[in-house]
Order: C-alpha cells, then sequence, then structure tokens
C-alpha cells in the first residue's frame, strides 16, 4: 500500500518537515511533487496498525510538526496522490474501487498540462470520471500519449514504483553565534549540544561515527580545525565530548569563537563476537579516551605503538597509532628465550674514554664510570653517507670493574665518546 | 580470651590474598613464585645491569603468547623497541607511553592506563629514576595503583633500583649481580650475554635462582 501526505498551499521552508514526517513511517519515501510525498508502507502493519490507523498516525504525526496534511492511501502511488488532492483529511481507497473514488475529483486533480486542460474545458470534461470514460483511441489521437497517461491516472490503473528518496549521507550540524565565545567550558556546552544532535540522527540511521571533524570559526577570520579518526565506529556522545575537551585543552583557538561545525563521516557500527578462550581487550571506547589523556599528559607523539623503521641505523623507530590487535585463541605454550635486554640512553651520554692500545681501558660518563675489565668490538656501522644525516660508528661492549655492562660508541662523524646503554 | 581482627580491616584482608598467577616467562622464577600474580602489584628491584630489564621483556614477549595486550609506562625512555622485538616482544601489541624521565608523570600516566582496563600486563619502568626520588612518592600512589586493577587478570610490574612500593606489592623480586657471558680469545671477545640471579624477597623466600639472558647474536 501506497501513502500520500499532500500540505494544501504548503510554503517550501516546510518541504524538509513533511519529508522526516514520512520517514518516520517509512524508509521508501518519494518527494512526489513540492507538496506532496509518497511513502510504501507494506509490512509496517505490526508498528503502526492497519492502513486506516497507520493514516491516522501520520496525519497526527504531521500536525504535530505543525503540519496540515491530507493523507490518501491506496494501491498505487498515483491514485494515492489523487485522492489526497481531491479528499480533505484522511482517505482510504480500497484495492479495485480506484475508478470509483476518482470519478467525482475535478480534472484539474491530475494537472494536465495547460493545452490540454483548455481541449478538456472545450470538450467540457469536468470530472476525472468523464475523462475516464472517453474512447481511448479518439483520446490518442486528439491528445496524444499525454492524453492516454491522464486517462490511465483517472482510471486508477497507473502501475509505476516510487523514485525513493536518496538520503543524504552529510551529516553535519552547525551553530553561529551572535556573540563570540571566548571561554572553553561554553564552547564546549556547544560542541555537546552538536554533538548530542548528530550522535541522535546516526543513531536513527543505525550508524556510528567513523571521523569527527570540528571546525571553530574565529573572530579573526580563520578557521581552527580538530579532526578526530576513531580506531573503530563509535556511537558515545560522552566520549566525543571528552575527547573534544581534551584536544581543545592541548589545543586551543587563539581566537574567540564566531561560529561551530561538526562534521561526522559515518559508518556501519561494529560487531564484535568475544571468545570464550580469548582474553579480555581494552573497550575501544575507553582506550581512545586514555589515549587521549595520555597524550595531553605525555605530549603528542609520545604514546602509541612502536614500529621498526626500515634502515640500519641504530635506534630508529617511529611510534604509530595504538590499535588493539586482533585477539586470536591462544596457541599452546612455548618457551621463550630470555634475550639480554638493552635499556638505550637517550640522547646517548657523551663519555670520556681513556683508550690503551686502540681500546677503552677507563669509562667516564654521567652515572657510568669504572675500569673497563673486558671490550668486546670494535663493531664498525654506518650508512645514509649519501645524506647530511649520515653516521658511522664504532660500538664497544663493555664490562665495568663493578659488573656493569655497557655499550659503547666513537662517533666517527662528529667524533668523540656517547654511552648509547646498558645492559640489563 | 578470642582475639578480634582491627575493627578498621575491611573484610577481604581477614584473609591473606589468594591470587591467579601468570607465568613470567622465566622457568627459573616461575618454580619459586608460581609466577606472576594478577590483579596485584609485582616489584622487580635492582642495580642497573641486574637482570631487570631481560625479565620484564620476558614477561612481556610471555603475555604476548597468550594474546594479552601489553603497556610500557616508560619514565627514563630506555625501552629499545627493535631489541624487543628480535627478543620476542610483539609491537603491535604493546602500548609504549614515554614519560621523558618525569616519575610523576609516570604515576599518573600508568593509573591512567590501570583504570582503562583490559590490558593483560602493565609495566611501569622506573629503573632510571634515582632511589632517592623515587622514596619520595607516597604509598598511597602504589596503594591506588594496587586498588586499580585488583579483582583484574591484569598483572602490573613496577621495575625499581630499589623497593619502594612497601605494603602495595604483593610479590617483590630482587635481582642481583650480572656477570657477562663472554667468548673468544681477550683480544677477540664478543658478549654473548648475562646471568642474572633473581631471589623472591615478598613473600620471603630462601631460595634464589639464576638464568641466563642472551644477546641477540648469540641466540
Amino acid at each position: 500500500m501506497f501513502a500520500c501526505l499532500h500540505v494544501p498551499e504548503m510554503p517550501s521552508s516546510q518541504e524538509a518537515t513533511l519529508i522526516e514526517c514520512a520517514l518516520a513511517f517509512s524508509p521508501v519515501v518519494e518527494r512526489t511533487a513540492p507538496d506532496a510525498v509518497t511513502l510504501e508502507f507494506d509490512g509496517t502493519a505490526r508498528l503502526f496498525g492497519a492502513p486506516e490507523q497507520a493514516a491516522r498516525r501520520m496525519a497526527q504525526h504531521a500536525a504535530a510538526a505543525g503540519l496540515r496534511a491530507r493523507v490518501g492511501v491506496a494501491a498505487d502511488p498515483d491514485t494515492a496522490l489523487l485522492v489526497a488532492r481531491g479528499y480533505p483529511g484522511i482517505t482510504i481507497v480500497p484495492p479495485g474501487d480506484e475508478a470509483q473514488w476518482l470519478a467525482p475529483l475535478p480534472v484539474e486533480v491530475l494537472v494536465p498540462p495547460p493545452e490540454i486542460a483548455f481541449k478538456l474545458a472545450l470538450w467540457g470534461v469536468r470530472t476525472v470520471g468523464e475523462l475516464a470514460t472517453l474512447p481511448e483511441r479518439g483520446l490518442a489521437e486528439r491528445l496524444g500519449a499525454e492524453g492516454i497517461r491522464l486517462q490511465t491516472l483517472a482510471r486508477g490503473r497507473s502501475q509505476r514504483p516510487l523514485v525513493p528518496l536518496v538520503r543524504s549521507d552529510e551529516f553535519e550540524e552547525t551553530i553561529e553565534l551572535e556573540h563570540p565565545v571566548a571561554l572553553l567550558e561554553p564552547l564546549l556546552f556547544l560542541v555537546a549540544q552538536l554533538i548530542r544532535q548528530l550522535c541522535e540522527r546516526l543513531r536513527e540511521r543505525a550508524l556510528a561515527v567513523h571521523e569527527l571533524e570540528l571546525e571553530l570559526a574565529l573572530q579573526d577570520g580563520s578557521k581552527h580545525a580538530r579532526r578526530h579518526r576513531l580506531p573503530v565506529p563509535m556511537l558515545s556522545s560522552r566520549s566525543f565530548l571528552k575527547l573534544f575537551q581534551l584536544d581543545l585543552e592541548a589545543h586551543p583557538p587563539r581566537a574567540p569563537v564566531c561560529a561551530l561545525r561538526l562534521h561526522a563521516v559515518p559508518a556501519a557500527p561494529r560487531s564484535v563476537q568475544q571468545g570464550l578462550f580469548i582474553p579480555r581487550e581494552p573497550e575501544a571506547e575507553k582506550l581512545e579516551l586514555t589515549l587521549a589523556r595520555l597524550g595531553n599528559l605525555v605530549g603528542e607523539g609520545r604514546v602509541g605503538a612502536p614500529e621498526a623503521v626500515d634502515t640500519h641505523r641504530p635506534d630508529a623507530f617511529r611510534l604509530k597509532r595504538f590499535v588493539v590487535a586482533e585477539a586470536r585463541s591462544p596457541g599452546p605454550s612455548r618457551e621463550i628465550a630470555v634475550a639480554l635486554a638493552l635499556r638505550r640512553f637517550r640522547p646517548p651520554r657523551p663519555a670520556r674514554v681513556v683508550e690503551q692500545e686502540g681500546r677503552p681501558r677507563l669509562l667516564l660518563a654521567q652515572g657510568v664510570h669504572g675500569r673497563v675489565v673486558k671490550v668486546s668490538g670494535p663493531w664498525r656501522i654506518s650508512g645514509d653517507w649519501w645524506t647530511a644525516d649520515a653516521y658511522a660508528r664504532e660500538e664497544y661492549d663493555v664490562a665495568l670493574a663493578d659488573g656493569g655492562l655497557y655499550r659503547i660508541y666513537r662517533d666517527l662523524v662528529r667524533g668523540g665518546w656517547f654511552v648509547a646503554g646498558s645492559y640489563d | 580470651m578470642a582475639v578480634f581482627p582491627h575493627p578498621l580491616l575491611p573484610a577481604s584482608r581477614l584473609q591473606p590474598p589468594r591470587f591467579d598467577y601468570a607465568p613470567s616467562g622465566l622457568t627459573a622464577l616461575d618454580r619459586l613464585t608460581g609466577g606472576l600474580p594478577r590483579g596485584a602489584l609485582t616489584e622487580i628491584c635492582g642495580p642497573p645491569s641486574s637482570g631487570r630489564t631481560s625479565l620484564l621483556w620476558t614477561a612481556l614477549a610471555t603475555a604476548a603468547t597468550r594474546q594479552e595486550t601489553c603497556a610500557l609506562v616508560d619514565a627514563g625512555d630506555a625501552f629499545d623497541p627493535v631489541a624487543a622485538a628480535e627478543a620476542g616482544v610483539p609491537l603491535d601489541r604493546l602500548l609504549w607511553v614515554r614519560c621523558g624521565g618525569d616519575p610523576e608523570r609516570s604515576l599518573k600516566a600508568a593509573d591512567q592506563v590501570a583504570n582503562a582496563g583490559g590490558f593483560g600486563l602493565i609495566a611501569l619502568d622506573l629503573a632510571d629514576i634515582p632511589s632517592r626520588i623515587l622514596r619520595r612518592i607516597p604509598l598511597v600512589c602504589w596503594f591506588r595503583l594496587r586498588r586499580a586493577i585488583e579483582g583484574t587478570p591484569t598483572v602490573l610490574l613496577v621495575v625499581t633500583p630499589q623497593p619502594v612500593t612497601g605494603t602495595s606489592a604483593a610479590l617483590v623480586v630482587e635481582m642481583k649481580g650480572a656477570r657477562g657471558m663472554w667468548s673468544g680469545a681477550p683480544n677477540a671477545r664478543l658478549l654473548v650475554g648475562g646471568v642474572f640471579e633473581v631471589a623472591p624477597r615478598k613473600p620471603p623466600h630462601r631460595e634464589a635462582a639464576s638464568f641466563l639472558a642472551r644477546t641477540a647474536w648469540a641466540r
């Protein structure tokens, strides 16, 4: 069944409201005319009841939104539109009775082109029923294909699928302020409002957020944009607000804010099936907040998952965004070979080294000093000689008299000795 | 006359706590202590070059074989990711927080990580912070950390130069004296590893064990 919501003489500003009303009852909605929308509501009986009840609820819903809508219900969308245009209130057309219900309506409800309307008036055709009874061949000879189309509508035999509205995938909320906001707390109050509205819209569409961007228009004419790319789709307005709070505390705008725009990139919500024997992992929402807090605490670029870099340069690594790796069922326990760990000194500690026969014999550095009792090396490494940041060094592993094990090196590019770290 | 417990003692403390233990990966230590207690604080203390970090890396690598997510709060910024990866520490399962030598920030970071939940092992590496600074940390900080993981399957390791966590630690492991293992002639030596001694101090244990940690090129 199809229902048509028609609001006579509706201002164009209320078109979006009318569409929202229809979308509350069915996802398949067609914008049939500037003042009418048609929706297919087959299969919604358990939600909204029989067609009569559903039509009544549609009219009530529209009235609550400030629209005095006429509702026409029929087995085809065109008849639903015509009865909505022709009859006030709610009109239900039983299947098979379309022609009977359409017959008394004035021919203007078909909205014929002006030249056809003129000819019909000349012929004395005033109602839809009179048009429906005209001979088809004669009508085709005099009015062409358009005449036949109008007659098919008049007989209630129109068969066409709806052309559903493609709902916009743009999730954006904006606020323009009369007076600029200079403090974080009132700004967060506004951000919270935007987040709440956006989350509500996404929840209606059963979507989550994959990326959030907050753009602040500043009083000095510049823009201040902050973006959060979430590791997994989430829909938690509290978490989003906290993320922006931490972010704005770390990166405050440099001028008062005149307007806010919040844009979300939607994604399907994640579904997770936890295994009985898979260890518990940090919750994505909590982890994201924790990472943001840690970033605020220790500074950006100092929190994440370490990653080796494709180079032979000593102590080369980078930090990437920490994402919980997918857990698998733990395999059989295996013996781990205990490795001798090296603790790095960052930056390497400058040292004074006394040499004897070309080998270190005494080491003096901050916190590390003593007679070298055993030494291994030199181990020469070099690279990046084709760049300005070339490295070349002679590394030694040394044992001091107090039992300490250290890695020291002589920098062949810049000169001098350094302690790279201690074995521990 | 019946002896009543202290009226301010919580009921949960009337009985000595029972922990689940996770293997540390160091067979010698696991034999003595049963492993690392879950939901409790374990302190590994010892001087430089005593094997504290080797034990820490082994625990991280072992936790990863159990598919657990780990976090390392690195006060002294001393973690070497490349060498750790060679030692079996999976970097993609490790959250590394570099605190730049600030113990206060490290404690706050460890508190944040502990309260996030879901980590199998959290390590707070304070080995490079001088003992005189660590001793100034109020005991309530350690108590707070312990409370954050109590009742969870998280193992909390704190690495320090000297015992500082006091009553908050369920297990204190003292690392002792290093002995470098070298191969080759005196003028062509190669460091192949170190022999370290590990002795549980809390609960008191008379026995100690030693283990050999090998360098990457000798494994």
